[in-house]
């Protein structure tokens, strides 16, 4: 049975209640067996008109509606609802009572072109529309909603209201590897001996034309539409860029000494949490992978495990070209030999890349394997890359029996992110 | 004698306002002998009024134009600070330093292409399929490196790439309150042996037509003439914003002592919290926050640099908790601007400023009283103008 401290005394932080929503539907079990089955949820876009993108396709989550629909006011709902699933599971903090603080990964919140467009109409303006008209129709009244929704700290704010957890809610964006970020968030604090519970949750749900339209710009989306399931090729020799979706995951997580008091079911445990920056560019990955391997060594490290211990990777595996060979340079140089025969696969094959949320539903998806004896499979796995000869799980899931994984996310902008997952408390 | 190794202290200050960069330039605009001169741009953005930023010598801090030319302004603001608080820890090109240091970020978001977003407005009404349009526009209009230069997380991202600032990097969202918690966050990091060293604070481009947009929608804006935080009261209050970049090296005493740097300032104590801000709440939580940091407060020697925003709610309540306190108070928006998410980081700059000076700086509005008695501790308080509270406790080193 393992001890309450770990390896540096610390105290083991366990999850006790998980919560998650993607592209394949709403909750663990619909998820897992969507998961497990190979199926993708990546869709042709119905929300908004596509005329003229290059990208038609998403994982968006179009079965959950919020009223005032926005990219916040979706990033909230989904984060409430999976929330809702995690605590229900735990047993700990219902009632609008948890009983520790908040680490959420939000993506950037920023007016978008309805609320813009309603502003412009409200101006009057008629040829020609200034800012200076649309401040005269803000100043007028009438859009104290607006104001509110978009602030950056509303979502955190108002899920702190809900849920009652304590303190002042963080709210972190390390861009695609925020989700990994907030779990780290909670797991220190709960080591330093802050609280013996926290609350973690990723949400992204900013599919619109404008964000589509970044991400095209920058050349990193898949444009292969058709059809949409066939587009995330994580690993492949076709890979072309990833597929932006949407989703969210919640963890609570506790430690091992107050999940065992109250007689909590442990789900799995966060072992252990490396990070790294890296200052070689704005979206490109250092040519030798320091950054990449460091934060993959400072996991192992902060765990206390030697690479040998573990038996399954989760990629952040987003189907760019860039970043699944600059992930397999990182994973050879910490696991060497091994590398070629560690399990490594990519959710993102099936959920696309839910970017802020992706370190959290991973992280869930990482648990369920190592509970279940299941890895799920990289689909779309046709075509190898004769230079990254991974063992990827193409397309069928697998069972194995695996004590601990771990979980990457590596961000726009040099955030890098890694956690360790043991599967037995 | 307790072992103080796991102190959180300050050792570097970088901070950029409409008061000018460096410290120095900020002590001096504050100790004026001819009183404090408020810098007010009321023309830009009428009828808002704006604190902006002093010229930045960029080629100092941003070497390269091409990283310059990869930033917006929120972004060049913020590195310039982070640079200058580099230099003043004498970390600067320290590359095993820098490998290690941390850093929080507390980030909005960036620019628009503002004169794009006012082609397509106006072109939309008039087009056949509007959607199409949009997406038109979006696709052949932006700059497409712009994204890079407007999610929160790369402010952090330049630092990386500019100072090499590289051992871990985090960013916080949400106005006021992020910027306390990540001074937070790093000082309780350091108390529990998780790092040793950590940049932290942010920027804020107040310049911009779509945050001032954002308060005015809000009707948070302050009406003109500019008058200070506490006599804008008698004309409703308000928010002036305000640009700024500020960032603090916040250190072990150990690890300060150990590479030979200076000690500007410990931050003895600094907590946050929230409510929904029902009457009254917000003073519970300030005097909870007082309460739990009392024991290391010397009153005699002690003033309140306040983060009061201006607005008249949150402004007016926090200023009659204040009184009961009975110590002299500045409220710095009345100099910097109210400044969202480096609010708190630059309110304990200029907390550690005085503190390293010994004295409390000119009153900044007719309320506010001449402290005449040396000074060795500051109050920050930092009441975001919608929700969160901090309080802080700077003192001698």
């Amino acid at each position: 049975m393992r001890s309450d401290t770990d390896h540096l005394g610390r105290p083991v932080v366990v999850i006790t209640g998980m919560g998650v929503i993607t592209s394949l539907g709403q909750g663990q079990a619909e998820n897992w067996a969507a998961l497990t089955g190979g199926r993708s949820g990546i869709r042709q876009i119905t929300r908004f008109p596509t005329t003229n993108m290059r990208t038609t396709i998403a994982g968006t989550v179009d079965f959950i509606p919020v009223p005032d629909m926005s990219a916040p006011a979706l990033s909230e709902r989904l984060a409430e609802l999976v929330i809702a699933e995690a605590i229900a599971e735990s047993g700990l903090g219902s009632g609008g009572d948890f009983p520790g603080p908040l680490f959420l990964a939000l993506p950037p919140v920023e007016l978008e072109w309805p609320q813009r467009q309603a502003l412009a109409l409200a101006s009057g303006a008629n040829e020609s529309v200034h800012y200076d008209d649309l401040r005269k129709a803000a100043r007028a009244g009438g859009f104290e909603a607006n104001y509110r929704r978009f602030l950056f700290g509303s979502v955190g704010e108002s899920l702190a209201d809900r849920f009652g957890t304590k303190g002042s809610p963080i709210a972190t964006s390390t861009a695609c590897a925020s989700g990994g970020t907030a779990i780290q968030l909670g797991v220190e604090a709960i080591r330093r001996g802050e609280a013996e519970a926290a609350l973690v949750v990723g949400t992204d749900a900013s599919v619109n034309a404008e964000s589509i339209i970044r991400f095209s710009l920058l050349s990193a989306l898949s444009t292969r539409n058709d059809p949409p399931s066939g587009a995330s090729r994580p690993f492949s020799k076709d890979r072309e860029g990833f597929v932006m979706a949407e989703g969210a995951g919640a963890l609570v997580l506790e430690t091992l000494a107050h999940a065992r008091a109250r007689g909590a079911t442990v789900l799995g445990v966060v072992e252990g949490c490396g990070e790294a920056a890296d200052g070689f560019h704005r979206t490109r990955s250092s040519p030798d992978g320091k950054p990449i391997i460091a934060c993959m060594k400072h996991a192992l490290e902060d765990a206390g495990l030697a690479p040998d211990a573990i038996g399954y990777i989760n990629a952040h595996g987003t189907g760019t070209p860039e970043n699944d060979k600059m992930e397999w340079v990182g994973v050879t140089a910490v696991f060497g030999e091994r590398a070629a025969s560690i399990p490594i696969s990519s959710n993102k094959s099936m959920i696309g890349h839910t970017l802020t949320a992706a370190g959290a539903v991973e992280a869930i998806f990482t648990v369920l394997a190592l509970k279940h004896g299941l890895l799920p499979p990289t689909i779309n796995y046709e075509t190898p890359d004769p230079a990254l000869p991974v063992d990827c799980v193409p397309n069928k899931a697998r069972a194995a029996k695996v004590g601990h994984a771990i979980s990457n996310s590596f961000g726009f902008g040099g955030q890098n992110v890694c956690l360790v997952i043991g599967g037995e408390a | 004698m307790p072992n103080n190794d796991r102190d959180a202290v300050i050792t570097g200050i970088g901070i950029a306002s409409c008061l000018g960069t460096g410290v120095e330039a900020h002590w001096a605009a504050l100790t004026d002998p001819a009183g404090f001169k408020p810098v007010v741009d009321s023309d830009s953005f009428a009828p808002a009024m704006v604190h902006p930023i002093a010229a930045l010598d960029l080629d100092k801090q941003i070497p390269k134009r091409g990283d310059q030319r990869q930033m917006e302004a929120w972004q060049r603001i913020g590195v310039f600070a982070a640079g200058l608080a580099l230099d003043s820890a004498g970390i600067k090109g320290n590359a095993d330093l820098l490998g290690k240091m941390g850093m929080i970020v507390a980030a909005g978001g960036g620019e628009r292409d503002y004169a794009v977003d006012e082609a397509i407005l106006s072109g939309l009404p008039k087009a056949a399929d509007q959607g199409a349009y949009l997406n038109e526009h979006l696709l052949s209009d932006v700059r497409p490196t712009l994204f890079l230069a407007q999610l929160s997380n790369l402010l952090a991202g330049n630092i990386s790439i500019v100072h090499g600032v590289v051992g871990w990097s985090r960013t916080f969202m949400g106005e006021e309150a992020c910027g306390a918690d990540a001074v937070r966050i790093a000082c309780a990091r350091i108390a529990a042996g998780q790092g040793d060293l950590t940049l932290v604070g942010g920027s804020y481009n107040a310049q911009r037509p779509d945050v001032v947009l954002h308060y005015e929608m809000g009707g948070a804006s302050a009406a003109p003439p500019f008058a200070g935080i506490w006599a804008r009261q008698a004309q409703g209050g308000g928010l002036v914003l305000g640009s700024l970049g500020c960032f603090l090296v916040i250190e072990s005493r150990a690890h300060a002592q150990a590479r030979g740097a200076t000690i500007l300032a410990k931050i003895a104590s600094v907590r946050t919290d929230r409510c929904r801000r029902e009457p009254g709440q917000a003073t519970h939580n300030a005097f909870t926050q007082f309460h739990a940091m009392a024991q290391h407060l010397d009153q005699d020697t002690c003033a309140v640099i306040s983060g009061a925003s201006g607005l008249a709610a949150p402004t007016q309540e926090e200023a009659v908790w204040l009184e009961e306190l009975g110590l002299p108070v500045r409220a710095v928006a009345t100099a910097l601007g109210h400044c969202l998410e480096p609010t708190f980081p630059a309110s304990l700059a200029l907390a550690a400023l005085a503190v390293r000076h010994g004295k409390l700086f000119n009153p900044l509005d007719p309320a506010e009283t001449v402290m005449d008695r040396p000074l060795r501790q500051a109050l920050v308080t930092g009441w975001g103008h919608w929700r969160g509270e901090a309080l802080a406790l700077v003192t001698a080193p």
